[in-house]
């Protein structure tokens, strides 16, 4: 899987639920075959089964693998609750197949990219508050518009919309403060979406598990 | 992207093949990586063969190394190094391909923009896979009707009716339905030809299968282009026919079906450019209120050797050799549509001379070459009429100052002006004139109003409005787009005044010169009114008619400029800004009649003129080099209240006209000498790239 880009340009403002440090660690001693070190979480109490003839807990045989798609699926309702990706989102990932494996990743990859270009160049443009070009603000807010739209990043397109609207009335103040609201919402988005994609690796790891020769 | 492309090159060539639209070959073009990336992906969920790229000038390329290659080609409308409008002509006129425009921006007026300039359909962003799925009928609808057209204008019948019926896209669209459609509608076709047929040489041509057939794609070069265009102008737009076009032209391997369809779509252009000059020239009757008989058809012969697609020769027109108006072509229709709507003004066209145009292609996207679409533009100047009546009753009194007589508007602006409702860049204008010239919401038309306050004295330029109305004709578009007036009517009777300044006689009062000048096309009440009040500098502007593609904002802001209000001296009227000029020709044979460039420098109007500096931009028509010149006006405001903004950034290559007056510093002298004297041939057009001068809005010239 191609590298995630880490929200460097974010606070951090996320944090992981799940211990993948220690997961993969797991992982790696267990698949060792050497003495299955377990670390108890309560949930993973509550789930556990008798131990298999591997001695690995069930969840390990890759049926943990159903956790992390549940928790994707809770992270995907949260986010269209909140209005923060739409339909197009979803008709992103119906176009990832056999053919295009990593598409999303790939395409909200460029995403990012493009997107911190443009908003860094729009801070750039407002520095100065007698010589704003409003009319190449517009032009960078148009370009990030469509692709916030494309990829179904809703609120960031609607925040571009308010900011749109501003600096079409050359009103300066309000373009720095629809600014500050744009590059929040980018930062919260791009952390979800961070957060998504390493439930989906996490749960690819948990489903490449069971097939795992040691484990059969 | 390499797979692609092979897959596309390994594509059928011609005709649409049986699994119609699988395979269908189209060409994506977009800056976004994103968006390009998603559209390839849902192209090819369509089951397309997807090219993409993300600059237009290599997507071009691809296009004229091979015609056939493509089957469609969908480009957004923002890129940085090209405009996707502009492409858009070029491939809709060189290749004559469908084109779909894709953009964030899903206001009207950008989507009108996007149709006007050929596009057959327009996507918003994000797009989806449904809406894709879909666009394949339009290539089916393009190839139908470029077949029923050739067969048509092979035959010398209008083809248009068939189109309008085509146009609706009824086609069956099953997959395989349109083959056979197409082959049954050939040969009814082919029948109804026999019987009335005069010189069908080669109806054994057309009774071969037109879908089997496969016809090497002619791209029309800027050359060829040029050419074709020449001898349609010999032979007059009208009656032009494919065959003696050919013959003319001589050049091999180009065949009689290539010369109709280039023809079909070239008269199209020209009917588009002229509703613009038309709506534009309703604009200016609206402030001129004065008779515009003179605008129809007629009165466009009258002009001497005006028709279709011959410069404007005032020769007929008037006594004062006048500057060559450019006989637009479009204006033509432009005119014929003004005087349908209107008029009471009796816009005397005779004296063209005394007009200047004033091209102002303050439009942003739209070069003149646009046009504004439609004819419900006289709708609009027909409401507008009414509340020009009711600005002219305010501008009485308002507007003092010395006429300009130079003022010569293309009644196309003003009609453009005002008929345009989508104008809404005039409505900058509108809001300078104090007087309250209300128009009735369209744009435009206040700067009708406006400029009929600034009348010259009638004593001169009476005779000479009357002319404008001819030169209106041209695409006032310039002004049409891109130039946010406001709405007072301020505009109108700006460009009334300019305009009536060359108007001969308003209705007795010397104000009516003013209103004529814009208008002179149907709005005769305006003018009447304006007539009313004194009229004041109108002198300095300039119009530029362009032949055609003058923006019609352009020229009623230069009929601003004219309008002076206050002195008597027509150098100082011209305190209406900049001139801007534009002429767009419609052929490269137009460049020496074309511009009437009103470089109105008299920027600076004191009084409420809008100083808005208006640099124009000289826009040519993608095609042709010299053809259209848009200007693009930019305007800053210096003095005007209203506000301006002309942010089109239409560059296509501009092409400078040399006028007599150049921006900045209306000469004024010769503005006067030019409206004055019939012997002045050239009133100085001058199109500069920047007009820099203070442009102010048409509504400036109250």
């Amino acid at each position: 899987m191609a590298s995630i880009p880490g929200p460097d340009a974010c606070p951090p403002t996320v944090r992981l639920n799940y211990p993948t440090a220690k997961l993969s660690l797991f992982l790696l001693l267990s698949l060792s075959s050497g003495p299955h070190y377990l670390i108890k979480k309560d949930r993973e109490r509550k789930h556990r089964k008798p131990a298999s003839k591997t001695g690995l807990p069930v969840w390990m045989l890759g049926m943990g693998a159903g956790r992390w798609e549940e928790d994707m699926s809770h992270l995907l309702a949260l986010l269209f609750r909140q209005g923060v990706l739409d339909e197009h989102f979803m008709q992103l990932q119906q176009l990832q197949d056999e053919s295009s494996p990593n598409f999303v990743l790939e395409v909200i990859s460029i995403y990012f990219r493009e997107s911190e270009k443009l908003l860094r160049n729009i801070r750039t443009l407002l520095l100065d508050r007698e010589c704003t070009d409003y009319r190449k603000i517009g032009v960078y807010l148009n370009h990030l518009m469509g692709s916030s739209s494309s990829i179904g990043a809703n609120l960031v397109r609607n925040v571009c919309v308010a900011f749109r609207a501003a600096s079409e009335h050359c009103n300066w103040a309000g373009c720095l403060r629809s600014l500050a609201v744009l590059e929040h919402e980018y930062c919260y988005l791009k952390n979800k979406l961070h957060e998504l994609f390493q439930i989906e690796q996490q749960r690819v790891l948990a489903a490449g598990v069971r097939y795992h020769p040691l484990l059969q | 992207m390499t797979v692609e492309e092979k897959r596309g090159i390994m594509g059928r060539e011609g005709g649409p093949g049986e699994n119609f639209p699988v395979g269908m070959r189209v060409l994506a073009v977009d800056d976004d990586p994103i968006c390009l990336k998603v559209l390839e992906t849902l192209l090819i969920r369509c089951q397309y063969n997807v090219t993409t790229t993300n600059q237009a000038i290599k997507a071009l390329n691809m296009l004229r190394e091979n015609r056939d290659r493509f089957d469609l080609v969908i480009s957004d409308v923002h890129m940085p190094d090209m405009d996707g409008f502009k492409l858009l002509e070029l491939v809709g006129l060189e290749m004559d391909l469908p084109v779909i425009m894709l953009s964030a921006n899903g206001e009207t007026k950008a989507v009108m923009k996007g149709i006007t300039h050929g596009a057959c359909d327009y996507l918003l962003k994000p797009v989806r896979i449904e809406e894709l799925k879909n666009i394949w009928q339009h290539v089916v609808r393009r190839r139908k009707l470029d077949r029923k057209e050739r067969r048509c204008l092979d035959n010398g019948e209008d083809c248009e009716k068939l189109q309008a019926a085509n146009s609706e896209g009824t086609q069956a669209t099953d997959a395989n339905g349109p083959v056979n459609d197409n082959g049954k509608v050939n040969k009814k076709r082919k029948d109804q030809n026999d019987e009335d047929e005069d010189d069908y040489e080669e109806a054994t041509h057309e009774s071969e299968d037109p879908s089997n057939q496969k016809k090497p794609r002619v791209v029309w070069s800027v050359e060829l282009h040029r050419k074709f265009v020449a001898a349609v102008n010999q032979l007059g737009v009208e009656k032009a026919v494919p065959k003696r076009i050919l013959d003319i032209m001589n050049v091999d391997k180009l065949t009689r079906e290539n010369v109709a369809s280039h023809l079909q779509k070239y008269r199209l252009y020209l009917k588009r450019l002229s509703a613009v000059a038309s709506q534009q020239a309703n604009m200016a009757a609206a402030l001129g209120g004065r008779d515009t008989s003179y605008l129809h058809m007629g009165s466009f012969n009258g002009f001497g050797n005006f028709h279709g697609l011959t410069p404007f020769q005032p020769s007929g027109v008037s006594n004062r050799t006048n500057p060559k108006l450019l006989g637009l072509p479009g204006l033509a229709p432009g005119m014929v549509q003004i005087g349908q709507t209107r008029n009471n003004t009796n816009i005397p066209m005779n004296d063209l001379s005394k007009f200047q145009h004033i091209a102002v292609p303050v439009n942003q996207h739209e070069n003149l070459f646009q046009g504004i679409p439609t004819s419900l533009e006289l709708d609009h100047l027909q409401q507008k009429q009414k509340g020009i009546n009711e600005l002219n009753n305010h501008l009485q009194g308002v507007f003092s100052g010395p006429s300009n007589s130079n003022l010569i508007c293309t009644t196309n602006k003003s009609l453009l002006l005002q008929g345009h409702q989508q104008q809404t860049q005039l409505r900058g204008i509108g809001n300078q004139p104090p007087v309250a010239i209300r128009s009735t919401g369209v744009d435009r038309l206040e700067m009708s109003s406006v400029v009929s306050v600034h009348l010259p004295d009638l004593g001169k330029c009476s005779e000479t409005w009357q002319n404008t109305p001819s030169l209106n004709a041209y695409g006032v578009n310039s002004l049409s787009t891109g130039v946010p007036y406001n709405d007072d009517s301020m505009i109108s009777s700006n460009m009334g005044t300019s305009l009536t300044s060359t108007v001969a006689q308003l209705h007795g009062n010397p104000l009516n010169m003013s209103s004529n000048n814009l208008l002179v096309t149907t709005q005769d009440s305006l003018i009447r009114h304006d007539m009313q009040c004194q009229t004041s500098s109108l002198g300095g502007t300039t119009l530029l008619m362009s032949s055609g593609i003058a923006d019609p904002k352009f020229l009623s802001f230069r009929s601003l400029g004219n309008v002076e209000q206050k002195s008597n001296d027509p150098k100082q009227q011209n305190a209406l800004g900049p001139n801007i000029a534009f002429s767009s020709s419609c052929n490269s044979t137009l460049s020496n009649q074309t511009l009437l460039n009103n470089v109105a420098e008299n920027q600076r109007l004191k009084n409420r003129i809008y100083n808005k500096k208006i640099d124009t931009i000289m826009i040519n028509q993608p095609s042709f080099d010299t053809a259209f010149i848009t200007q693009y006006a930019k305007t800053d405001k210096s003095h005007c209240d209203n506000r301006l903004t002309f942010c089109e950034d239409n560059m296509f290559g501009a092409s400078k006209m040399q006028g007599d007056f150049v921006s900045n510093n209306c000469n004024f002298d010769d503005l006067m000498n030019s409206t004055i004297k019939p012997e002045r041939d050239d009133i100085g057009f001058v199109v500069d790239g920047e007009l820099g001068s203070d442009l102010f809005s048409l509504s400036t010239c109250l």
